[in-house]
């Protein structure tokens, strides 16, 4: 096990950040802490970083003691904070330098693992890292923690406030990591990003609702969805909202997702009931459930 | 040690890539110097005086005579009725009118005593104590000449002489107090400031989550600020050995020496600030009014220890620039050696241990 986590909790003065908080991470696995913002993921990183000590249970990274040990996960993991945390006047190259020599290593030595990343960020390497876009900060960060060859790499929210394209590049370097033997955790609010993770778990509150892979949890979705669709967004979700039937209503682009408590439902007699709320062009039709359909229906 | 050196390369960049920052810490000390050294003084020259002569006899006017060629004084008006005195001191015009009595020379021959007020304007305490200073000393001067041939009196002069500072130059008071607050400033306040940057910025999480060690952080912190504040001190005795032909009696050795541990006792006082604070601004606050207040009113740079009230007195002896400003006065004013500053130097050296022992103990190696 790469990771262990058992019955952790922690508070911050009256308020709860984490409440008995158990899993495991196999080696080279790519884990994925799914949850809304204050849900407990940055907490949960910093204890396992050693940045915080828990109010109670254990954690092991790599092996080693997150209390006792945390020297030696020092020496061995990567951490990327939510937070982009390089330095702002240091260029693209220097900050590099820099976390190498801290380290204890050079870039020469560990440029196989970084050199994917770095090619993209080489012609601004004599750029100021504070005046790079969103996306290349945050490569440069992963090349950062990467540079010693860590067998644990923590990022935290990596890939908030990056743009769609930008985050699919940084999911396929992940991806590609994982292939070099490097135990990932990543926590994310992003939905669609939980599917590219081997194994995820459902965080809200400060409680796991569900760990599984991505294919597991939405397999295990209770009810039939079905895809809503009307001339008027706004009124079909009212409409929904008031039918005495309905279990779920949540809007989903361009589509309300939505399940009914009945199992014998035709999705007739919801036809004729939005019809008579004076809607039209009305399509329903039934879809399979996503992470965040399975997230919202844990999270009731 | 690669690591070390690598940590403060990273510091050289900072410090050389904030301009501003570069700016105030080398502008300050040069323009502290300035300002200290020319603008605020406590020398007069060329105040302008008023004169009531009631006698106008050969002796009045010989006074007179002595005091308008001195280059302190110049004489604006002569009065005639004693009304004028406060009609004048209201228009502001001069700071001090003399009042010859009547029949000066005359008092003066058959009493072997002549009497003349020295009414100063004391709205400034200061200079109102200089300027009758300054006029006794020039009666005091002629009444020796007049006595010169003459063995009758027995009089008894007090003898004032002023050592170590015998023009009493404010600039040699000065130089030692800006030196002591520029160092304490840059050292304490630069450091504390660049160690809660980190903070804020949130690359200290990282720095924790590496090898490093804390104490490679705080002196690659430090280090890159005690290089800076010896050149600042270099500059500061430099122009005031040039500038003010301010001397520096004793050995330029011992005093590079004595500021170096100052600087390390600023420099541990600012890690021990940051240490208790999480923002930039807060380290700032900290640092302007617990350390530069304390610097300018209780180290005895500008007002004297001994006058202060008892209680004030026991807290000077807590403010390390008391100890330094010592120290300094003594080596460059008074040439004195190791022997005679060992128990201040003693204390600097004890609160550095201190206040070192005190932030290691306090930097912490986790978030909270």
């Amino acid at each position: 096990m790469s990771i262990t986590v058992s019955n952790i909790s922690k508070s911050y003065k009256s308020v709860k950040a984490l409440e008995n908080i158990s899993f495991n991470v196999k080696e080279g696995e790519l884990f994925g802490l799914i949850g809304p913002d204050g849900a407990g993921k940055t907490t949960l990183f910093r204890i396992l970083t050693t940045l915080l000590i828990a109010n109670e249970g254990s954690a092991t990274v790599a092996g080693f003691d997150v209390v006792s040990d945390y020297k030696k996960i020092r020496n061995s993991v990567g951490y990327m904070p939510g937070k982009f945390s390089l330095y702002q006047d240091l260029t693209v190259e220097e900050n590099l330098n820099f976390f190498a020599t801290i380290f204890g290593t050079t870039i020469e030595e560990n440029y196989d693992l970084i050199k994917e990343i770095y090619v993209q960020l080489e012609p601004f390497k004599d750029r100021r890292a504070g005046k790079l876009s969103g996306g290349m900060k945050q490569k440069l960060a992963l090349c950062c923690a990467l540079i010693h060859k860590p067998k644990v790499l923590f990022l935290d929210e990596p890939t908030t406030g990056v743009d769609p394209v930008s985050r699919k590049e940084f999911w396929e370097m992940l991806k590609r990591l994982q292939q070099k033997n490097i135990t990932i955790l990543v926590s994310t609010p992003y939905m669609d990003e939980a599917a590219l993770c081997d194994r995820i778990a459902l965080i809200q509150d400060g409680e796991i609702l569900q760990i599984d892979t991505p294919q597991e949890i939405v397999k295990h979705y209770p009810k039939q969805i079905y895809n809503v669709r009307a001339n008027n967004m706004y009124q079909l979700i009212s409409a929904l909202n008031a039918y005495e039937f309905n279990h779920s209503v949540y809007p989903f682009g361009e589509f309300v997702h939505y399940t009914d408590k009945r199992t014998d439902f035709n999705p007739e007699d919801l036809k004729v009931y939005l019809e008579a709320k004076n809607l039209s062009n009305i399509h329903i039709d039934k879809t399979v459930a996503t992470i965040e359909d399975t997230f919202m229906e844990l999270a009731k | 040690m690669k690591r070390f050196i690598g940590f403060i390369k990273k510091e050289f960049y900072h410090i050389f890539r904030d301009r501003r920052s570069l700016f105030i810490l080398f502008g300050m000390p040069i323009a502290q110097i300035m300002l200290f050294g020319f603008a605020i003084t406590n020398e007069i020259n060329n105040v302008d005086i008023a004169i009531l002569d009631h006698s106008k006899d050969t002796t009045t006017e010989e006074i007179i005579n002595k005091i308008s060629a001195s280059k302190y004084f110049s004489i604006n008006q002569f009065i005639e009725r004693e009304s004028d005195i406060e009609t004048i001191f209201k228009k502001g015009k001069v700071k001090a009118v003399l009042n010859f009595e009547k029949d000066f020379s005359k008092n003066l021959i058959k009493d072997n005593k002549a009497t003349v007020q020295i009414i100063t304007d004391a709205t400034d305490p200061n200079t109102a104590n200089t300027i009758s200073n300054y006029v006794n000393a020039i009666l005091q001067q002629y009444q020796k000449e007049l006595n010169k041939d003459i063995t009758i009196t027995y009089q008894i002069i007090p003898q004032t002489r002023m050592v170590y500072n015998p023009e009493l130059k404010s600039v040699y008071m000065f130089v030692p107090g800006v030196m002591t607050i520029i160092l304490m400033l840059v050292s304490a306040m630069m450091t504390s400031i660049s160690i809660t940057r980190e903070k804020e910025l949130g690359t200290m999480e990282i720095l924790l989550v590496s090898p490093i060690k804390p104490i490679q952080v705080i002196i690659g912190k430090v280090f890159p600020y005690i290089f800076l504040s010896i050149i600042n001190a270099i500059v500061i005795v430099v122009l005031s050995i040039f500038i003010f032909k301010m001397p520096v009696q004793g050995s330029l050795f011992l005093l590079g020496f004595e500021s170096v541990l100052f600087i390390i006792t600023s420099l541990a006082l600012g890690i021990l600030i940051s240490t208790i604070s999480a923002t930039q601004q807060t380290a700032m606050m900290i640092s302007l009014m617990g350390l530069m207040l304390p610097v300018i009113l209780l180290s005895g740079f500008i007002f004297p220890i001994s006058s202060m009230p008892l209680p004030l007195q026991v807290i000077s002896n807590i403010i390390p620039a008391k100890w330094f400003i010592i120290i300094i006065k003594g080596i460059m004013l008074k040439g004195v050696g190791i022997q005679f500053i060992w128990k201040e130097t003693l204390i600097l050296v004890g609160m550095t241990i201190f206040f070192i022992g005190l932030s290691v103990k306090k930097y912490k190696i986790r978030l909270e």
